[in-house]
């Protein structure tokens, strides 16, 4: 399979502090990639890096075969830690949004996937809760067609029945030439939909592994894996 | 079709667990057409790459098969569910008396609670 993200010796400082040191690492299409590590490991930075809305001091990252820049922001769909509309919009104008930014943008997904979550188009973001704002914020995304998806903590704030939703909107959504980054600390939530896990400790990445290899070669689940590796 | 999973093996064979038991049980019948790979997926929770290599090796073990246009299918060997259904009886017992015997109950003991409790609820 080819490679939707290639990181080669990344390396990203805030002042002094180091928080991506030598990264390198790749994401296959067809793939979905859990990236977890525990706080402050560099996932965000990561994830902001790809997005291309966060300069980096060394090192290059590809996108498909775009360097990060302009071109690389048509073909990533990138949904932050915490949505960005302004709450005096209205849903279906963040809809208008998105159509007018992005040539991949469904109306008619992101429509139908809305009313299935039964939220009112008309409604003004001001009015939505906080787990009904990253619903919208995710359909947004998810309804682009794009060839990477880079979702930052997409569970955060959503109660367990909305997590299965975002899990079946992420499925329903998948396609083999996309590939799909997950940052989650949520683990147990997300492993069964993800093939490959990326651990990351300190700006740098420690394991890269098959979700299904790592249940039969160590007889436990990625969650147990985690609290094992990153035990405190 | 209702599917559960644990943590302690790979996803794909439990997937595959879960299939054969629908086999032995007759809820998937030799001949029945199975939903396609993202339809299981998204049904089960679960990667469509993962699910896509549970049947695979479903296949390879010629407990389903292919037609090339039309999908996947539970083979049409009758003997098949047969044999799964030994196979799940096997283990079943295998861990009851495994139980048992931690618990020190002879097969005397045994063979009196199964005659006992065979027909009534426990």
């Amino acid at each position: 399979m080819k490679n939707i993200l290639e990181c080669h010796n990344l390396t990203k400082k805030y002042g002094s502090k180091v928080a991506l040191e030598n990264l390198s690492l790749s994401v296959e299409s067809g793939k979905i990639t859990g990236l977890l590590g525990p706080n402050g490991s560099g996932k965000t930075t990561l994830i902001k890096i790809v997005s291309g809305i966060l300069n980096y001091d060394q090192g290059e990252v590809f996108a498909g075969s775009h360097k990060i820049g302009i071109e690389s922001k048509k073909i990533i769909s990138y949904l932050p830690e915490r949505p960005y509309f302004s709450p005096g919009m209205r849903v279906n104008e963040t809809i208008k949004f998105f159509k007018d930014f992005y040539n991949d943008f469904s109306d008619d997904v992101a429509v139908d996937m809305l009313k299935s979550l039964d939220i009112n188009p008309d409604a003004k973001i001001r009015t939505l809760s906080k787990g009904t704002r990253e619903k919208v914020q995710l359909v947004l995304v998810m309804s682009r067609k794009a060839r990477l998806y880079l979702l930052d903590e997409p569970m955060g704030g959503v109660d367990p029945a909305a997590r299965d939703f975002i899990l079946k909107t992420i499925l329903n959504n998948y396609n083999e030439d996309a590939g799909i980054i997950i940052s989650t600390h949520l683990i147990s939530d997300v492993e069964k939909v993800l093939d490959d896990v990326i651990f990351i400790k300190n700006g740098h990445m420690v394991l890269h592994k098959n979700v299904d290899e790592i249940r039969s070669e160590k007889g436990k689940s990625v969650d147990a894996l985690f609290r094992e590796v990153f035990a405190c | 079709m209702d599917w559960k999973f644990n943590n302690d093996s790979p996803i794909y064979q439990q997937i595959m667990e879960q299939i054969k038991a629908m086999i032995a049980t007759g809820t998937l019948k030799a001949g029945d057409k199975l939903p396609s790979v993202r339809e299981l997926a998204i049904e089960a929770e679960v990667n469509p790459n993962t699910m896509q290599k549970a049947l695979s090796e479903l296949e390879r073990e010629g407990l389903l098969c292919s037609k090339r246009t039309s999908g996947r299918y539970v083979s049409d060997n009758p003997a098949n569910a047969n044999i799964l259904q030994e196979e799940m009886m096997m283990e079943c017992i295998k861990i009851f008396i495994d139980t048992m015997k931690k618990l020190g109950y002879s097969m005397e003991d045994c063979i009196q609670f199964i005659e006992k409790y065979w027909n009534n609820d426990i």
